[in-house]
């Protein structure tokens, strides 16, 4: 890698004033960006860790919505929420290995916006709020493509709220090399509504299943999706699938999540 | 109740507890004193034309010491191929240079274009990003057909086309072969693809050149299964130095599987540079360098061909493979596909007639060589496939025709050159009916289609020709080196034994097995013995561990050692008994005069060796140590039958292996325990090639899984408990121990059990496939189900 700076600031004001700097960059758990910086493919001038601030670290649950603080690793929110969200502590506790949960945090994950990775499915299932040193903002909002988030120069995630379901579950089909999700469907059920998200599929990233919810609503059960299909147009191709399976796997995923929710 | 100690007892590896906590010894672990660090500038295009490299701005960064460019390599030779193989009209390969920097041209992605050396390995990551490149893209070859075709860019411009050679084996008389399929009553016919694989050892390749002007000296450190080999090559071929003068070190090796037999152009770069730098010089590849610079495995695409008669006897076999060479020639990789492959073509069957026909490609890839097995998995694959294709198409239980074509009679003469000095296939077939509890299928079928799965059952069978090799028969079919091996034993004044040995250890578990067969021999406690390897400066001229050779001929040649060992200690005995030595016996470590209760113990006679007051001094030299080569009669030939159980999920194409069995004969078995782990890695390696792994290039020649986000290793949930069974043998009817190897087994006979099973889960579930070419991946079943 090359040299760089790094800082590690107590709050979310000293780490917004270093992210002032050019070229500085903030640091979740590091299990995307340091690989980066090892290959050299990137070269920031600092790292902006976000791990020492103790604001960051909380979660609370409090009349049915789960915070989570935007440097909460994995295997924290795994043990947190198995309880509380126990769908959402599922899919974290299935991230990558134990290394990997151990070290990654929700907030480096959704601001990465990997489209294979498995938290935006659970944000976006779950119609959550993104909370940041700035404003709030919506799922629905937040995500806009590949490695693509609503995010601004300098704005870091504090906090990710998700109000809890009735019911929820997360199918992961696993890429076998990375082990990242191939494709992964989010399936929540409140009482506004079904929500379905999916993520590792769409050239366009993390995105709703609109015509499932619909057919969701109506029946929860995984016969109401028979019928109804994804586009294969839209989605990724490459060496692990084709679009036309990741469109079937889709589906799949989906009948799968909502039979174990 | 089995044995505790010697030949046939389990002791636990005593390598693995350095390995286990810490303490081993890897290249990388080495550090020379002044040392500097190179970094290789590899080529990230296939193809191109090197116009010019200004090294000017690189040369003043901080800590650099020295850039090379082909240009510095231009008097010295080019890496050697080991192996002349002479095409079917008699004339030679085409053998290309092979350079240990690209000069004028790149010619595959990863190849060295320049080469930094500087005092820290970022510096020279640094100064090598400051190199000036300028190339001019040429179209680049990947495909073997394309690569074939009239008008096609040529890898190498100079050579007449990108064709390596064409040949043919067994019987060459077409109209005789063909004859025999116009008469058939049935020929099934089956084209696949045996896929490219990354050798993928733990520890990646590291290197450390260093010379000694004091005494014009030249030490490489390298990760090897062979260092003489390595020296050989190094110096006779490339850089043309005297070979006492060069010594060349492989300590611990986190594995090979191949990958490191091969003589590379780093190990040649760094002994080379650490003269011209006036200092030791250090690589340790990166992962990411390994997927693009590490010689790769298999990459075959063949159609072969059954021919049966009314019976189900197979009459004829045919076969027309294209292997793909990458861009240049590794140093054993025109054997693979010839004589570690057409050989082979038999099987374990009796079929008369058996044409082998194969075309080595010249692309735009990274080099293609040995990997565990090499040819031998490549023929057993599509042997075992079109067989278990011809049983379903004529109705046949596949192992029944198997049974039915099965060789019986030995020693039994191939059509493809090989003499099977024994066997037992039908015991092996046997036993693996009952270790993998066939008669159980039907219910666990039945169970599994309850859930809403498909399940298959796969068998097949294989056999390999290992202990490589007699040197006068390699050396007819092109080999440009013998293969015997070599050990000495050297028994200290105390009675404790070193043996230093040719075979080279990087995983098989020599260290505890070596010394069994020597302290079985003598009668002395494992603990006495020890073996040094992986040293040309301490071992004598061996010839290194590959092709399952390591106790079959090194093994051999210690035992041969140990014999001259024991003979004369005999005679020490026998004077100081003052007895006749044909009178001594040897037992549990003490001499004995027979018919008497006299009796003197080995340290007692080792000791006299070095203290020889009371010594035949007239009659026999002091000390005790003897060393052997040895050069065996013929190949060994182990051989088993395999069985896959999966089950197939409809819904998503995925496979998971459910049962996977082994019967194997091995011959004699020296230490159990390392023979079930050998096995076992060589299923996990099989099982990975039949279902997950996939060295995938696009049409530019860029490897598209080029790291492990997107090239699926096997771990251990993707694989079963293994039921493993090698109570069948049939020793070995040329070596002194009756052994026949097991390293490669378990990866050779694996892959057509996985896709046979997989095929018979499909046709289970009323799905018309006849085959899917491996990885056997998820989307591939799904589309070969919905196709």
């Amino acid at each position: 890698m090359y040299e760089f700076e790094f800082v590690k600031p107590a709050t979310v004001a000293e780490a917004v004033a270093a992210l002032a700097e050019e070229d500085a960059q903030a640091l979740g758990g590091g299990q995307t960006l340091i690989p980066t910086l090892k290959q050299r493919l990137a070269m920031p001038s600092k790292l902006v860790s976000l791990t020492g601030i103790p604001q960051l670290k909380e979660i609370g649950d409090n009349d049915g919505v789960l915070t989570i603080g935007g440097a909460v690793t994995h295997a924290a929110v795994a043990e947190a929420a198995a309880d509380s969200y126990p769908a959402l502590a599922d899919l974290a506790s299935h991230i990558g290995d134990p290394a990997v949960r151990n070290r990654g945090t929700i907030g480096g994950s959704l601001a990465n916006n990997d489209p294979a990775a498995c938290y935006p499915a659970a944000a976006l299932g779950s119609g959550a709020t993104i909370v940041t040193n700035r404003r709030e903002i919506t799922a629905d909002e937040y995500f806009r493509g590949l490695f693509e988030t609503a995010l601004e120069e300098g704005e870091i995630i504090t906090a990710v709220r998700f109000p809890v379901p009735e019911k929820a579950n997360y199918q992961k089909f696993l890429q076998p090399a990375s082990r990242f999700a191939l494709v992964g469907v989010f399936v929540a059920k409140y009482a506004a509504g079904v929500r379905v998200a999916v993520t590792g599929a769409s050239e366009e990233g993390v995105f709703r299943w609109r015509e499932a919810e619909a057919a969701l609503d109506a029946s929860f059960a995984p016969d109401a999706l028979d019928g109804h299909s994804v586009d294969a147009a839209g989605m990724i191709g490459d060496l692990h699938g084709t679009r036309e399976y990741r469109a079937h796997l889709v589906k799949v995923m989906a009948k799968r999540a909502v039979a174990a929710a | 109740m089995p044995k505790d100690n010697g030949i046939g007892a389990s002791p636990k590896r005593r390598e693995d507890v350095r390995f286990l906590t810490g303490a081993g010894n890897y290249t990388d672990d080495i550090n020379v004193n002044g040392q500097a660090y190179v970094h290789f500038l590899r080529a990230d295009v296939a193809h191109a034309t090197i116009n010019s490299i200004d090294t000017s701005a690189a040369e003043t960064m901080p800590g650099v010491v020295k850039i090379f460019t082909g240009a510095d390599f231009a008097e010295v030779g080019g890496i050697p191929c080991g192996w002349g193989v002479t095409d079917r009209h008699g004339n030679p390969q085409q053998e290309p240079r092979h350079p240990i920097i690209a000069h004028d041209t790149i010619r595959h992605v990863g190849e060295i274009v320049a080469a930094v050396v500087a005092d820290t390995l970022e510096q020279a990551r640094d100064a090598a990003e400051a190199i000036d490149l300028d190339l001019s893209d040429k179209p680049a070859v990947v495909d073997m057909t394309k690569a074939l075709a009239d008008g096609s860019p040529k890898v190498h411009e100079d050579l007449s086309s990108n064709l390596c050679y064409d040949w043919v084996f067994g019987n060459p008389d077409d109209d005789a072969v063909q004859a025999a399929f116009d008469s058939a009553a049935h020929v099934t016919t089956l084209e696949l693809v045996n896929n490219r694989l990354v050798a993928n050892p733990m520890e990646p390749r590291v290197a450390i050149g260093d010379y000694s002007r004091g005494t014009d000296e030249y030490t490489l450190h390298t990760t090897s299964q062979n260092p003489h080999v390595i020296r050989l090559l190094m110096c006779a071929f490339v850089l043309g130095l005297p070979e006492h003068k060069v010594r060349v070190i492989a300590p611990d090796v986190g594995g090979g599987f191949g990958s490191k037999i091969f003589h590379y152009a780093e190990e040649a770069f760094c002994t080379f540079a650490a003269k011209a730098c006036g200092r030791a010089v250090k690589w340790t590849s990166t992962r990411a360098e390994a997927f693009i610079s590490d010689a790769h495995g298999r990459d075959h695409v063949t159609k072969i061909e059954l021919a049966l008669d009314a019976d189900n006897n197979f009459t004829a076999l045919r076969t027309n493979t294209m292997a793909n060479m990458g861009a240049y020639l590794s140093t054993f990789s025109t054997s693979v596909p010839s004589y570690l492959h057409g050989t082979l073509m038999a099987g374990n069957y009796k079929t008369p007639i058996v044409q082998v026909n194969v075309k080595t490609v010249f692309t735009n890839t990274v080099p293609v060589d040995a990997y565990r097995g090499a040819g031998r998995p490549e023929a057993t694959y599509q042997l075992e496939r079109v067989i278990d294709k011809a049983a379903r198409e004529l109705d046949a239980d596949p192992i029944a025709l198997r049974r039915q074509n099965f060789i019986t009679e030995f020693p039994y003469e191939t059509p493809v050159a090989l003499t099977y000095d024994t066997g037992d296939y039908v015991a092996t077939m046997d036993k693996l009916e009952q270790v993998a509890d066939l008669a159980g299928f039907a219910a666990r079928r039945a169970e599994s289609e309850k859930n809403g799965k498909l399940r298959g059952f796969g068998v097949n069978c294989y056999i390999e020709a290992c202990g490589i090799a007699p040197s006068n028969i390699v050396g007819m079919l092109g080999a440009r080196a013998g293969l015997y091996d070599a050990a000495t034993v050297r028994v200290n004044a105390t009675g404790t034994i070193s043996v230093f040995v040719g075979a080279h250890s990087h995983g098989q578990g020599h260290e505890t097995s070596f010394p069994q067969v020597v302290a079985d021999m003598i009668g002395i406690d494992e603990g006495m013995v020890d073996i040094v390897h992986g040293d040309t400066g301490r071992v004598p001229f061996g010839m290194g561990t590959y092709g399952s050779r390591s106790i079959a001929v090194c093994g051999s040649a210690m035992v041969r050692a140990t014999e001259k060992i024991i003979a004369k200690a005999k005679k020490i005995a026998a004077h100081l008994m003052e007895a006749s030595d044909a009178d001594i016996e040897l037992k549990d470590g003490q001499f004995t005069v027979a018919g008497t209760d006299k009796s003197v113990a080995w340290g007692d006679v080792c000791l006299t060796a070095y203290v020889p007051h009371n010594y035949p001094l007239e009659e026999l030299e002091p000390g005790l140590e003897e060393t052997a080569f040895y050069d065996p009669a013929n190949f060994t030939y182990p051989a088993g039958a395999y069985a896959c159980e999966v089950e197939v999920d409809p819904d998503t194409g995925k496979v998971t292996i459910e049962r996977f069995s082994a019967a194997d004969d091995f011959g004699n078995i020296i230490n159990p325990m390392i023979v079930d782990g050998q096995v076992h890695g060589g299923l996990g390696q099989g099982i990975g090639q039949a279902l997950l792994e996939n060295a995938a290039y696009d049409e530019d020649g860029q490897l598209l899984s080029a790291s492990y986000m997107d090239y699926a290793m096997p771990r251990a949930d993707d694989v079963p408990f293994y039921q493993v069974d090698h109570s069948c043998q049939t020793p070995c009817t040329h070596n002194p121990l009756g052994v026949k190897g097991c390293g490669e087994a378990g990866a050779i006979g694996s892959p057509p059990a996985v896709v046979n099973a997989v095929i018979d889960a499909l046709q289970s579930g009323g799905k018309n496939v006849t085959h899917i070419d491996m990885p056997l991946s998820p989307p591939r079943v799904w589309a070969a189900m919905n196709g």
